[in-house]
């Protein structure tokens, strides 16, 4: 069953993507990670997104085109990333949700991908 | 700011009273009425009912009695709505009678009982230890699941579906007879053990801090050792806990560091909890049956004399291990049995010893791969090693203990 998660990061995990002195470790973590979860076998694939000030917002209402820069909803918490994992069952997604770097201190969606007919 | 007003000595007893009984009250209205679920919820009501009247009315002079009959009446009335109004009113009668005797006499004791029904073998495995924690311990469904990981929806249905198989399949409130004894006893120290959290072993570092659940489970260990104080096994798996449990601050420097066995200072662990579980360990040695808990119980205790001295006793741990693996086909054993060995006979031969673990079973459990990756860098292979130091990474849910990590790594 494939299983999307989605981490939805604090400010403090975005900036440091930009903090030189923590490199290595925070990259290292993170590639350890995805590595960890392509060599069990489970990895359908993943991304990781820049920050939420970068992301433009479209709504078509009432026929009109509303363009809005920013991400759709200003929470504390943002999308950095996510993974689509193929895995038995919620459980086993969960135990690799609570493996993720940012775990300690981001959120972890996990959600069901949604089987398309005739895909 | 707190607006919640000083508890009153009438909901504060109430609260005690919760606290420290209900498993007991528990234990007793579901070995009367086997059913579990019903038990659970006549008895909430009662609290509900108590912390509501007892403010008002004053703490009745025997409160544990006040909430069984409290709670008796509602089972009554529930049984009445469902039509089972027979058997109810047998049952209720027994109670009746016994909470007439109770005036001098404390209540029965059956959380024996309620504990072997939780791990009775027709009951999955998986919901053991959660049966037992909601249960005895009376912890709600959403901590029990955070705990092991699971969705709070999901251990909801899972606890409700074991409850009604207890109530359909007659599972009999009783203490096994002396044949059966000791296999259905597994089952409840295995849940016990899976309560604390597994697979804390030394190399592991795998934090039972992080389930929560350590301190709930040290209590049932207590509980079991209080009610079976003959099994050997029981006295096994409490020291086994408390020596974990003793070495937990040990497990983190003043910067919130991970800190390795090897490394810690014994003057932080807590040496109450360590002669306790070094007295259990003697004590359980008394009787003479050996069993899986008592040997890990051994090695703990080994690596603990051998911090002390100085010098490691890995002969003796390697031994330990090897018996150990021939009881259980756990994996951690295996991993800490190679690692034993490759302290004792040379990293090749510890990691020959891996390598006959199935690759299954290992791609997901991280202590595998912090043995394998210290191994390989013992032969030699830096980038075998680096390759499974990685894959440790990957695999690690504590954050402490991946910054430790990855600072090998560089």
């Amino acid at each position: 069953m494939q299983y999307m998660m989605m981490i939805f990061e604090p400010a403090s995990e975005f900036a440091k993507r930009e903090n030189t002195s923590i490199a290595p470790e925070y990259w290292g973590a993170w590639s350890a990670y995805s590595q960890a979860l392509a060599e069990a076998g489970v990895m359908v694939g993943g991304n990781g997104l820049q920050p939420p000030p970068t992301a433009t917002t479209l709504r078509l209402r009432n026929g009109a085109r509303e363009v809005q820069d920013g991400p759709f909803a200003d929470t504390k918490e943002q999308l950095g990333g996510y993974y689509v994992i193929d895995v038995p069952d919620l459980d086993s997604a969960l135990a690799w949700a609570a493996r993720c770097p940012s775990a300690a201190v981001s959120a972890i969606e996990v959600r069901p991908v949604l089987a398309m007919q005739n895909a | 700011m707190d607006t919640r007003e000083d508890p009153s000595p009438a909901v504060l007893a109430a609260e005690a009273a919760a606290r420290s009984s209900y498993g007991r009250l528990l234990a007793y209205l579901a070995a009367r009425w086997r059913d579990v679920a019903a038990a659970e919820d006549a008895l909430a009501e009662a609290l509900a009912r108590a912390l509501a009247r007892w403010p008002v009315e004053g703490v009745p002079r025997m409160p544990e009695a006040w909430l069984l009959t409290t709670a008796r009446r509602l089972l009554i009335s529930a049984a009445r709505r469902r039509q089972v109004a027979l058997r109810g009113e047998a049952t209720v009668r027994l109670i009746d009678e016994e909470l007439n005797a109770m005036e001098r006499s404390a209540i029965p004791d059956e959380r024996l009982k309620l504990l072997f029904v939780c791990a009775h073998p027709a009951i999955d495995p998986a919901v053991h230890a959660p049966l037992m924690l909601q249960t005895v311990l009376g912890l709600d469904a959403a901590r029990i699941a955070s705990a092991f990981l699971v969705s709070p929806a999901t251990m909801g249905q899972r606890l409700v579906r074991a409850k009604a198989r207890i109530k359909a399949s007659g599972i009999g409130f009783a203490v096994p007879t002396t044949e059966e004894l000791a296999p259905r006893l597994d089952s409840v120290l295995d849940a016990i053990y899976a309560a604390f959290g597994s697979g804390w072993d030394g190399i592991a570092a795998d934090d039972p801090r992080t389930r929560g659940l350590a301190a709930e489970a040290l209590w049932l260990g207590r509980v079991l050792v209080g009610l079976l104080p003959e099994e050997p096994e029981a006295r096994g798996l409490l020291a086994l806990m408390l020596h974990a449990h003793a070495r937990r601050e040990a497990r983190r420097d003043g910067d919130g560091r991970f800190v390795p066995l090897a490394e810690q200072d014994p003057d932080t662990w807590d040496w109450p909890l360590v002669r306790e579980a070094e007295d259990e360990l003697r004590r359980a040695a008394g009787f003479g049956r050996l069993g899986r808990y008592q040997m890990e119980a051994a090695i703990q205790s080994a690596h603990v004399q051998g911090l002390l001295s100085g010098s490691v006793p890995w002969p003796a741990i390697a031994g330990l291990y090897a018996a150990l693996t021939a009881l259980t086909p756990a994996i951690g054993a295996r991993v800490s049995h190679a690692v034993a060995v490759g302290e004792t006979d040379g990293a090749a031969a510890g990691l020959a010893r891996l390598d006959t673990i199935d690759g299954e079973r290992v791609s997901t459990y991280q202590p595998y791969w912090v043995a394998r990756a210290a191994l390989l860098g013992r032969t030699g292979d830096q980038a075998g090693a680096r390759a499974a130091l990685e894959r440790a990474i990957g695999l690690t849910e504590d954050p402490a203990v991946r910054a430790f990590l990855l600072a090998r790594l560089s």
